[in-house]
């Protein structure tokens, strides 16, 4: 397996780029691994890549029924962050942050881990000091934030609209310099590729259907393509954590919803960080290859479909054009949806499931990107151990039965409000 | 490159004022940019996005990869705009984009020398640095790679142009006014259906439109479009794309109803986005024709087969007279026979062996002289075309021969078409791969309201376009019930070109070692090479979805249109597959890029959201208030005297309520007839507060809580009646409070006789609160508010200046205060009326600011404790829960957690020293150090009057246990660190003798 | 832009209506005391792909809950009822 860097670049464009490898094996499968891990996406890659680099635990398989990172990893807007107050997020937010600092070379792949920081801007009194509790709680526990008024935002983010005629005016912002957008097909590429270098058998094009029990336990998962048994069988399917689950005989806390991104055409540089809109759900960056990157709201209602509706086409743009008059002219060049697992209080799951041998990792609302690292860091723990790891210990399925909701927005048990 | 003297379809008594980099264009109304260009010897326009490599006009419609350029200046500056789709108009200006320092020498195109180390996925393996738990290296190697990359430059200036949105109903949408889409329209509106028919060109006739004028296409077109206009029924839109398909059978259009002219005449919008709802549609948008892959490709000089037809036939510019037109299709025989004609010595390099003897013989007549069994394997120049390698090729497109360089100032090329099911494909998934046709097509599905005809439904004759889209047309008319009959069919004519008889399956020339000569490419705005397939292929990216990320191919502005089928072509013989096993992608919306501005429409700047206003608004504006939002309206904030600022203004307010009176506007708040038999059951269930002994006549206050036990909304209800209730909530809840109940009345507790009827907006009202309002109210009123008469927590009716009201007396504040309701069209009137009359009493108006330092210093609690994860244990509400009754949350508000007697709880807070504390600052034990996530946070602040100090709401662990304690209020990101000490959040009067007295 | 045929007014635009929740779960009957059904009502979905019951609101109409029966693979829309008129 080639190390990458600017020598090996060089090294085989004199050779005619025609002597690279394969960045992962496409393998035949085992009969039996110690781990199964459903679903080719970010995080499932990661639990891989993680057990066997954390937990020496290599006798690992990914199954995917497509093709790896062609879920919600391939469909998000890209962005990094750790800005969560609530304890049970807080901290494994932050670790997620400390692993993409560090990503590109632990993987050997640059994932394209850009800190261009974030700014979620503030449109009222009462939101600046929704954003000050925010940013105390983030800086308390060593993550940076700032606070900033509009003098502030207005010198740092010029092209935003300051005029009379703003609906909704800029009081300030908060700001988390380290946050920032990372290359998200590469993330499953090198979450792959380390996997693999590790032992992992990536299993593509392989649909699980059904699970094999023994006495109560899940030992394994039929596929479309044959059976596979496993020690344990770990869930990262977000998006369809229901329909597997439902499977085993589970009801989750967890809709399905659709939710829009949408990119430009490329431009030179115009926005050179990550702006979250504070009066409707919207927020704006740019690709290095230069398009506008849109994340716009949930369709809000249940959808599996994987395209997102008109209402929202205009809701998003409006927003854009709100926040960022000149964007008018500007021309749409795609817009696209990837279907969500909205849990019932905004924040996820990572824990062993009743069902023996299940694990699950879901519930991502569309926070999942910026927690693969973590996610699959604190999954393999789990997986591993059989006991969460601190970071994780308050994704529980029982939470709700306990009264532990971990509400960032405070907007209660609806899903599509998260 | 030249303009001819004669034909095309331009007005030569019209010549416009058209320039690109300064240069003046020979244009004339009727060409686009690009023809333009192409007539004033422009043949470099552009440079692509990663090589920087020359780019000339290589189409001539929405599917150009390289002519784009910065177009008009100013605040209309708009990037990327393609020239060959731009029209004309007089005084248009464009400038060359992506290029530094110029487009002739630009010092990007250096990167074409290294493209070999700019390989696929060279991103991915550089630039990772030496540096552990750092960014830095790679944002500083990003930072030059931005620069280089997108394509136009964007302005910052705001839009000084109008948009408009528009719905529309129809029974048949035709989209696509070739012979296709203007059969199927006749059809369909000779059958009686509401049909409209939208095209994105100028002009009706699509291919047509690049035939030679007044042949037998031209007659047709009139003829058909005659009978077209003369009906009723039939709406006809040009200049207008339809992007997309969504659900509910509704397509997205856009019409460019200005951006033919200088700027925007006659107060006409820019664009107009149209949301059409139609029964069936009809998607007869024809196919996009697909480049042949061979050394050189890219060159200026090199443009599709059908591009030239086009230049020489619309638009009257003869591309070379030395042209070489290389094809694996019959189309291209006809642009051949069309150059000829027009005095171009051409040669024609058919890569089939075999080609029909008719087709032939055509071209031939034409003075073509035709190589069959060969390719071009390289096109050679610098900034533009000048000679073409031609080879001997084998049916495998391999080289079995010797060169021969034929001179050449233009190469067409043509590899078939792709017929274009963008539209089918956003709503119903990927198309089906047709052997017959060689392409991807809608599959066959009767049932579905979106149905293709013509090329893009792979027809193989003209006849048999006109006869599918006849059937179409009538089938669609009848689906939406219409019973006419749809007649004959227009009869077919003779067409020269037609799109891709005889189609091989050749697609690229390669040397012996299957190779492509020189830089080949497959994706021309991106610059993605067959040896990046190969090595995206090489390095285990196989699937199509991974190539195209991996690559960037099909990712350019023309979204794949061009590159796609190509690059299906050479992944399935990497792997040895047939193209449909490798895949195909998912068409996204929007077809084209679409501007933003016009799907926006109106709702920018102030109009982005509606905004509510009190029916007092203009008095509040008129008498100097400043205003702050809460829900959507708009609310008075404070009342400036002079140059007072927030602080002083709201202190003085406040002081002026508790000395002695003030009035504020509280018509924003939900208000909502409860009216029925069963209201008190409903109360009972919806609140967790009793409601069955409350007494005609008095109010009480209630506390809602969510589903799962946390606490939604507070409010006072009032009992008007036998079975009529009238409840307040919050303003920022009203509605959901509202839809809640509806909810539950419709879904649940069906039985439950009950009405729930918004009337926010029928009933203003005003808070009247101080030492003084009861003789206030008594002087304007006349009515007896005296204590016995209307104790706390009671109403009556009276009237003041002759407008009935109902006075709640209630009080939010803590002082005797009462609350007036008045009908919304007699708000002002009496507002007016009890300013006037309360001269005597000093009546002031107070806004939100000062109402909050009024209810924190009562300890009331308001939307920043009301947060959503608050209990009613929490908050210090849980007296108000009746023991007897179940209610909405009751049983999940017992869960463990909720129940945990440290969880933070309402508590006051008087903070040390001058400042005031923030809220959002964090709580903390004095001799603990300040982190984690601290004992609690604090939620409202203000500096009270009535104490004289900054006082604070907030949640506390275990707060009630730690009254008098000192801890520390930290405010992290204001670099605060104050103390305070904890005391009840009842700060003022908390007997209540003031309110109660 | 799904088009709800609301029995009350009419086929109109999703932008009229509002998207609830669920309609397959019940909610409990006021005097339930055990937590589990209030659990699983308020908690717990089937969330199926395919044909899903659900509660839509037409606010911007005549503030009428209906009972919609949609797909949520491909958004095909069955019956609408009135939700007072639903059997279920």
């Amino acid at each position: 397996m080639t190390h990458y860097s600017a020598f090996s670049v060089f090294r085989h464009a004199l050779r005619g780029n025609k002597t690279w490898g394969r960045a992962w094996r496409d393998p035949e499968p085992k009969a039996s691994y110690d781990v199964v891990i459903v679903g080719g996406g970010g995080h499932g890659l990661a639990t891989a890549y993680y057990l066997a680099k954390e937990h020496g635990i290599t006798n690992v398989a990914v199954i995917e029924k497509g093709w790896l990172g062609g879920g919600n990893t391939g469909r998000n807007t890209t962005i990094v962050r750790s800005n969560y107050m609530m304890p049970g997020n807080t901290m494994f937010y932050e670790r997620s942050m400390k692993l993409w600092e560090n990503l590109s070379q632990d993987l050997n792949y640059n994932v394209m881990i850009s800190q261009r920081g974030q700014y979620n801007l503030c449109h009222s009194p009462g939101q600046m000091d929704a954003a000050r509790r925010r940013g105390n709680v983030m800086r308390a526990n060593g993550i940076d934030a700032e606070l900033f008024d509009r003098a502030e935002v207005r010198r740092r983010l010029p092209y935003l609209d300051y005029t009379e005629n703003a609906r909704f005016p800029i009081h300030g912002a908060i700001y988390q310099s380290r946050a920032g957008t990372a290359r998200h097909d590469a993330v499953a590429w090198g979450f792959a590729r380390g996997a693999d270098r590790r032992g992992v058998d990536i299993l593509q094009q392989r649909e699980v259907t059904g699970y094999l029990w023994e006495g109560g336990r899940i030992v394994g998962v039929q596929t479309n393509r044959g059976d596979i048994r496993a020690g344990k069988v770990g869930l990262c399917v977000a998006g369809h954590s229901g329909h597997l689950a439902r499977m085993a005989g589970l009801r989750l806390p967890i809709e399905t919803h659709s939710l829009q991104a949408f990119v430009t055409e490329p431009y030179k540089p115009l926005v050179d960080t990550v702006i979250s809109f504070g009066a409707a759900h919207f927020y704006i960056s740019q690709s290095d290859k230069g398009g506008l990157v849109l994340g716009g709201d949930l369709d809000m209602y249940n959808s599996y479909a994987q395209r997102g509706g008109l209402p929202i086409v205009e809701h998003t743009l409006a927003s854009a054009k709100a926040l960022m008059p000149s964007v008018s002219r500007l021309k749409l060049l795609r817009h696209w949806a990837g279907v969500m697992d909205m849990s019932m209080d905004g924040s996820p799951f990572i824990a062993k499931t009743p069902v023996d041998g299940l694990y699950l990792n879901g519930g991502w609302c569309y926070g999942g990107f910026k927690a693969t690292p973590a996610s699959g860091w604190c999954f393999a723990h789990t997986i591993a151990r059989d006991a969460p790891h601190a970071d994780n210990a308050e994704f529980t399925l029982n939470r709700f039965e306990r009264g532990y909701q971990i509400d960032e927005k405070g907007m209660g048990p609806k899903p599509n409000a998260h | 490159m030249k303009r001819l003297d004669q034909g095309g379809r331009i007005d030569r008594s019209k010549p416009l004022n058209v320039s690109f980099d300064g240069q003046s264009l020979p244009a004339f109304a009727g060409d686009t940019l690009s023809s333009a260009m192409l007539a004033g010897g422009v043949s470099l326009v552009g440079r692509s996005f990663k090589y920087h490599r020359p780019r000339g006009v290589f189409s001539a419609g929405v599917e150009e990869p390289g002519a784009m350029v910065h177009l008009r200046s100013g605040d209309r500056h708009e990037p990327n705009a393609r020239a060959t789709v731009t029209e004309a108009f007089d005084g248009l200006v464009s400038t060359s984009q992506n290029a530094w320092p110029n487009l002739q020498f630009d010092i990007g195109a250096a990167n074409t020398w290294l493209s070999p180390f700019f390989s696929a996925g060279f991103y991915y393996k550089t630039f990772i640095g030496p540096f552990k738990h750092s960014t830095k290296f790679w944002m500083m190697c990003e930072t030059v790679i931005r620069k280089a990359a997108g394509m136009g430059r964007a302005s910052l200036l705001s839009d000084p142009d109008r948009y408009e949105k528009r719905g529309a109903y129809c029974d048949v949408l035709v989209i696509g006014g070739g012979v296709a889409g203007l059969t199927a329209a006749l059809a369909a509106g000779r059958a009686g259906a509401k049909v409209l028919l939208v095209e994105q060109d100028t002009a009706l006739g699509g291919a047509l439109l690049s035939d030679p004028v007044g042949g037998a296409g031209d007659a047709w077109i009139a003829s058909v479009l005659a009978e077209l206009q003369a009906m009723d029924s039939v709406r006809i839109l040009t200049r207008t794309t339809a992007f997309g398909a969504y659900d509910g059978d509704t397509y997205a259009l856009v019409e460019r109803v200005t951006d033919h002219l200088r700027v925007p005449e006659d107060a006409q919008p820019r664009q107009r986005y149209w949301q059409v709802h139609a029964k069936r549609a009809i998607m007869a948008t024809g196919a996009i024709e697909r480049p042949l892959v061979f050394g050189g490709n890219d060159l200026p000089g090199v443009m599709l087969a059908g591009a030239v037809r086009t230049y020489l036939n619309r638009f009257a510019v003869l591309m070379g007279e030395r042209a070489v037109v290389t094809t694996n299709n019959d189309s291209a025989y006809s642009v051949a026979a069309d150059l000829a004609r027009s005095g171009a010595l051409v040669t024609l390099v058919d890569m089939r062996a075999e080609v029909a003897a008719d087709t032939r013989a055509r071209a031939e007549k034409a003075g073509v002289f035709i190589l069959t069994g060969h390719g071009v394997l390289q096109a050679k120049g610098g900034k533009r075309l000048t000679s073409v390698d031609v080879v001997p090729v084998d049916r495998g497109s391999r080289t079995s021969g010797a060169v021969r360089v034929i001179p050449a100032d233009v190469l067409a090329i043509s590899g078939g078409w792709a017929p274009a099911v963008h539209l089918w494909s956003q709503r119903f998934g990927k198309p089906v791969y047709d052997a017959a046709s060689g392409s991807f097509i809608a599959p066959e599905d009767p049932d579905k309201p979106l149905q293709p005809a013509g090329i893009c439904a792979a027809a193989a004759s003209l006849e048999d376009v006109i006869t599918q889209a006849m059937r179409r047309g009538a089938e669609a008319a009848r689906a939406t019930g219409a019973t006419g009959a749809p007649g004959d069919s227009p009869a077919a004519f003779d067409t020269g070109a037609f799109w891709q008889n005889d189609l091989s399956p050749n697609w690229a020339v390669f040397d012996a070692e299957g190779r492509c000569k020189g830089k080949a490419f497959v994706d021309f705005q991106h610059d993605v090479k067959v040896s990046d397939i190969d090595q995206a292929h090489l390095e285990g990216y196989v699937s199509v979805e991974h190539l195209k990320r991996y690559t960037t191919l099909g990712m350019a502005t023309d979204q794949g249109k061009l590159a796609n089928i190509n690059a299906l072509s050479r992944m399935a013989e990497l792997r040895g597959m047939a193209i449909p096993e490798v895949g195909t992608t998912t068409f996204r919306p929007p077809f084209t890029p679409i501007t933003m501005g016009a799907l926006v429409g109106h709702e920018h700047g102030r109009h982005f959201r509606p905004t509510r206003l009190s029916p007092l608004h203009h008095w509040h504006a008129e008498n100097g208030a400043q205003m702050t939002e809460a829900g959507a309206w708009m609310r008075p904030w404070y009342y400036p005297e002079k140059d007072e600022d927030l602080r002083a203004a709201y202190i003085r307010e406040a002081t002026h309520v508790r000395t002695h009176v003030g009035i504020i506007d509280v018509s924003t708040l939900g208000k909502i007839a409860v009216q029925g038999p069963d209201a008190a059951e409903f109360l009972n269930r919806v609140y967790v507060n009793g409601w069955k002994t409350l007494a005609i006549g008095r109010l009480r206050y209630g506390v809602m809580l969510r589903e799962d036990g946390f606490v939604m909304d507070d409010g006072a209800t009032a009992r008007l009646g036998e079975h009529d209730y009238v409840m307040t909530t919050t303003t920022a809840n009203a509605a959901k409070v509202l839809a809640f109940a509806e909810h539950l009345l419709q879904t649940a507790w069906k039985d439950l006789r009950v009405h729930v009827t918004s009337v926010t907006d029928q009933w203003a009202a005003f808070a009247i609160a101080g030492p003084k309002s009861r003789a206030l109210l008594q002087t304007v009123s006349g009515a007896d508010l005296s204590r016995d008469a209307l104790p706390n927590n009671h109403w009556t009716l009276a009237q003041i200046s002759g407008v009935p009201v109902r006075i709640h007396r209630m009080s939010y504040s803590g002082e005797l205060a009462y609350e007036v309701y008045v009908p919304s069209g007699h708000a002002a009137h009496v507002w007016e009326a009890l300013l006037s009359a309360g001269d005597d009493f000093e009546l002031r108006p107070y806004g939100t600011e000062a109402m909050g330092a009024l209810r924190i210093e009562k300890g009331h609690v308001a939307g920043p404790e009301l947060d959503g994860r608050t209990t009613l244990k929490d908050l210090g509400l849980e007296g108000f829960a009746s023991s007897k009754k179940p209610f909405v949350g009751s049983v999940l508000r017992k869960r463990p957690v909720l129940e945990d007697p440290e969880r933070p709880t309402l508590v006051g807070l008087e903070i040390d020293g001058d400042t005031g504390a923030k809220a959002g600052s964090l709580l903390f034990a004095a001799n603990e150090e300040p982190k984690g996530h601290g004992d609690g946070w604090v939620s409202s602040t203000t500096y009270s009057p009535a104490l004289g100090r900054n006082i604070a709401l907030a949640l506390l662990k275990n707060g009630k246990a730690r009254t008098g304690e000192e801890i520390r209020v930290v405010n992290f990101v204001g670099g605060e660190d104050l103390k305070a000490r904890v005391v009840s959040p009842q700060f003022f009067d908390p007997e209540g003798d003031r309110q109660n007295g | 832009m799904i088009r709800i045929n609301c029995p009350i007014c009419g086929l109109r635009s999703e932008t009229e209506f509002t998207y609830g929740e669920d309609a397959s779960v019940t909610r409990p009957a006021m005097d339930e005391s055990a937590a589990q059904p209030w659990l699983d009502y308020v908690f717990n979905r089937d969330n199926p792909r395919g044909w899903h019951r659900e509660y839509w609101h037409h606010a911007q109409g005549c503030r009428q809950w209906l009972v919609l029966e949609r797909n949520t693979l491909t958004h095909e829309i069955g019956t609408c009822r009135l939700a007072r008129e639903d059997a279920a």
